[in-house]
């Protein structure tokens, strides 16, 4: 296996609406990595995750997915978007969506071979999602649901799995239980996991690597590395103290400063 | 003035009468249209439109006035549909579509039923596309009541109805019903789409409803100025339509005028495409006019 | 009620049948509903308009329709779909009012153009109706999976590479063909009916895609044919009889939904209860 990182972003800027979005935004994620792409809502973490997958324009920079430029539909690329509103009377099936896809480009009919079915079933297994794999795929839970998703995702083989907010939605247990599945899928298949998130706690045993987001600004590395008080007062612009306590991070603007950008969890208060 | 004012204009009692009845409906159109844009239900609006034909034809056949069936219909219309698919979105696509196609079935029979009992014929005319010009002028009365009470509901539901619109969950929140003022609202649309049929047909009293509402949401900012733009584009449109009507009988050697609901809705029409010309539409969009309740659910995630 | 005209009314009602089912099955997965509604009465306006100028009417239906097609889609993302719909749907009304009031045939014409004309049904219009049916079909055929997947999930198709938006305007348009070909046959209102009903009853009943599909065209068969029986029987319209028994389908289906939620939480609750007393006794 090569060197060649599976994502490189390289210098990437995008604006819209009059507003620069994403500002010489750069990283990379290595085969096998689990990234984490934290910032509140509104810094231009979907706009990044869009532009990845070749549905959002570059004002500037470069993308590359295993060295190649972006092309319209990367299959090395499997994508789990943030809402999928699913009718509990859609007729299909939870394993019938996942098989979807592995085909859903391709014209005309034709009967699932035998080795197409063995590895929806394989999928569905490493996802966790076999007892519900025949039920119908808009009546699961939240938490069913999401496996569902990401075994979608997942069948075509891809080197890199994208979650848009996959958290956001879950109850506390069920997030725990889509995180190690996601670091299972990350360490035991090889598949690089870039997922984002608002809150980074949830995500702090599990992650290689962080990009942390702000004003369209990112900083990447280990959380150690990032998640410092110099490191991410110079991404704000403006003083900020990390607190590191049992285990969980809290990131504390000074008394005055606008608390409303920087993510926390629900229930840990500023100040 | 003489080429606008055809000759006898002004002399003509149903011209008069055509003149109050519309411009009346076209308030109560246009007021419980901006409800009706607002809250994405334009669907459901039209279906009550074409429940409102069944109303009116199965009226003919039971020998009772138009004005009852279209008002009865669109009443049990409105309820079945309400009672069948509030809860999902599509489910109640689906439902609407389900009633409208049952009704239209209905209105099959009852247009079939009338041409057989009677040998008059214009009675599919009458109830798809008005008789505006030939209306009884005893019915005044009872639109101008029915108008009123119409209007003075919603005044009275104005602020929960536009909360539970914008966001049903915000609103059960602060102990609204959403589903009673769900029902109250449908209420007054198959009242407002009862009346308008009278004046342009049952078929066409969707352009009443959508159109000056869409129209109005679509260049101004806020709800206060959208109710009174649409009333008056309402109003404007079907004078003129009238007016234009009117004249059109002395356009063609075959003196057979154009219908009042064909001037109506293509001015109604052409009002929206005009709409959409840059410099007229807002710039900023306001929430509340460019996406339905659900889909602003939706993005607020 | 087999002999002479009758049988070209039982093979056209059965192509249209399956025309509605199949295309009906992804009109009410992708709560198409309005436009379905909407484009028959865009080919309401065009045949209205072809009778006035002496043109073929089913050229006035197609031109018309797939005006009304490509119009709805290109104006609903400027603004808001449903209100767009609607205004275009009326708009056409109101010129096919406008067509018909300056001919001689007024009150007829209007009725057969909305409610259908089955039971008038001549040879010569089979082959038309016959060729437009196998096209949209094997348009819907072709496009199955990517259909599917943009229906149920556009984002994720968009990440495929699949474009949501072409797709809702090819489908427009497939719509448009066989309004096209159902419009002179079923009429405008009513070939709506049947692409709603049959596949919102047929989902009801099965949990596979291609299945639900299955039946959708099967109910929709049952449906056209138990009306075309009736009608010849009573003389009252076909379209009466679409209209009735495609909402008895819908809410037979609606029912067995919820008998099967009550069994299914029944059934679960008891075996939950098996499983614990299998835990409870070695």
């Amino acid at each position: 296996m090569s060197d060649v990182p599976v994502l490189e972003v390289d210098h990437v800027s995008v604006s819209f609406g009059g507003r620069t979005v994403l500002d010489e935004v750069s990283f990379d994620v290595r085969r096998g990595e689990f990234t984490g792409l934290i910032g509140s809502n509104g810094v231009g973490k979907t706009t990044l995750l869009r532009a990845i997958l070749g549905l959002q324009r570059l004002d500037s920079g470069e993308i590359r997915v295993e060295g190649e430029p972006l092309s319209r539909h990367n299959h090395r690329l499997g994508y789990v978007p943030q809402k999928v509103a699913l009718d509990a009377d859609i007729p299909m099936r939870a394993r019938d969506f996942v098989a979807l896809g592995l085909d859903a480009q391709r014209y005309g009919f034709s009967r699932r071979t035998k080795a197409q079915r063995d590895r929806v079933d394989e999928i569905l297994r490493d996802v966790d999602a076999e007892r519900f794999g025949d039920s119908r795929v808009g009546s699961l839970s939240g938490g069913e649901q999401q496996r569902v998703l990401i075994a979608h995702a997942l069948v075509g083989e891809p080197a890199l799995l994208l979650l848009d907010e996959p958290l956001a939605n879950l109850d506390p247990k069920s997030v725990q239980e889509i995180v190690s599945l996601l670091h299972s899928v990350a360490s035991d298949h090889g598949v690089a996991v870039l997922l984002s998130a608002h809150e980074m706690n949830a995500l702090l045993p599990v992650m290689d690597r962080i990009v942390y987001v702000t004003n369209g600004r990112a900083a990447s590395g280990t959380t150690d590395e990032v998640v410092q008080s110099d490191v991410l007062s110079a991404l704000y612009g403006h003083h900020v103290d990390v607190l590191k306590l049992h285990g969980r991070v809290l990131v504390v603007a000074e008394p005055g400063q606008d608390d409303a950008e920087i993510p926390q969890h629900p229930t840990l208060t500023v100040n | 003035m003489h080429y606008l004012f055809e000759p006898g204009f002004f002399s003509s009692a149903p011209v008069g009468i055509a003149f109050v009845i519309g411009a009346v409906s076209a308030i109560v159109s246009a007021i419980v249209g901006v409800f009706t844009v607002m809250r994405g239900q334009s669907f459901a609006g039209h279906a009550l439109t074409d429940v409102a034909t069944t109303g009116g034809s199965g009226a003919f056949f039971f020998n009772l006035s138009p004005l009852v069936g279209f008002l009865g219909a669109g009443v049990l219309g409105a309820g079945a549909m309400e009672s069948v698919g509030v809860d999902r979105l599509r489910g109640r696509d689906v439902a609407t579509g389900i009633v409208l196609g049952f009704a239209t079935g209905l209105a099959a029979l009852f247009l079939y039923l009338d041409t057989t009992k009677s040998a008059s014929t214009g009675v599919s005319q009458q109830i798809l596309f008005g008789s505006i010009f030939t209306l009884d002028p005893s019915t005044i009365p009872l639109v101008v009541v029915m108008s009123v009470i119409t209007l003075g509901v919603l005044a009275l539901i104005y602020r929960p109805l536009l909360l539970s619109s914008i966001s049903p969950d915000l609103a059960a929140a602060r102990g609204i019903s959403v589903r009673v003022i769900g029902i109250l609202f449908m209420l007054a649309l198959a009242v407002s789409v009862g009346l308008s049929s009278i004046a342009v047909g049952s078929l066409l009293s969707t352009a009443l409803l959508i159109g000056p509402a869409a129209t109005a949401l679509r260049v101004t900012r806020n709800l206060h100025s959208a109710l009174i733009v649409a009333s008056v584009m309402g109003v404007v449109v079907t004078w003129v339509g009238i007016i234009l009507a009117y004249d059109s009988f002395y356009w063609f050697t075959s003196s057979q005028g154009l219908p009042v609901s064909f001037f109506i809705v293509a001015l109604i029409f052409l009002a929206y495409l005009l709409s959409g010309l840059p410099g007229v539409r807002r710039r900023t969009a306001s929430p509340t006019a460019a996406a339905p309740a659900h889909s602003l659910e939706r993005a607020a995630g | 009620m087999f002999s002479g005209f009758m049988v070209n009314a039982w093979l056209i009602g059965s192509i249209v049948a399956v025309v509605a089912g199949v295309l009906g099955f992804f009109v009410v997965m992708r709560g198409s509903a309005f436009a379905a509604h909407a484009i028959p009465n865009g080919a309401f306006a065009g045949a209205a308009g072809a009778n006035l100028i002496g043109v073929n009417p089913l050229v006035g239906l197609g031109v018309f329709s797939l005006a009304a097609a490509l119009g709805i889609a290109k104006l609903s993302r400027r603004g808001r779909a449903d209100a767009v719909t609607a205004l275009a749907l009326v708009m056409m009304l109101a010129l096919g009012a406008a067509f018909l009031s300056q001919s001689t045939e007024y009150e007829p014409a209007i009725f057969s153009l909305l409610f259908g004309e089955i039971l008038g049904v001549s040879t010569s219009q089979l082959w038309p109706v016959i060729a437009l049916g196998a096209v949209c079909v094997i348009a819907v055929a072709v496009l199955y999976r990517p259909l599917l997947l943009t229906s149920i999930a556009p984002d994720i198709a968009a990440a495929r590479g699949l474009r949501p938006e072409r797709l809702e305007v090819i489908f427009l348009i497939i719509l448009a063909c066989a309004t096209t070909m159902t419009v002179p046959v079923v009429g405008a209102l009513l070939i709506f009916t049947l692409m709603i009903g049959p596949p919102a009853a047929a989902r009801c009943f099965s949990d596979r895609a291609l299945v639900a599909m299955g039946l959708s065209v099967l109910i929709a068969l049952t449906t056209i044919w138990a009306a075309l029986a009736c009608s010849f029987t009573t003389n009252w319209p076909v379209g009466f009889y679409v209209g009735a028994y495609s909402a008895a389908w819908f809410v037979i289906g609606r029912l067995y939904v919820v008998w099967r939620r009550a069994y299914g939480r029944s059934r679960r609750r008891r075996s939950a209860v098996s499983k614990d007393v299998a835990l409870i006794a070695p």
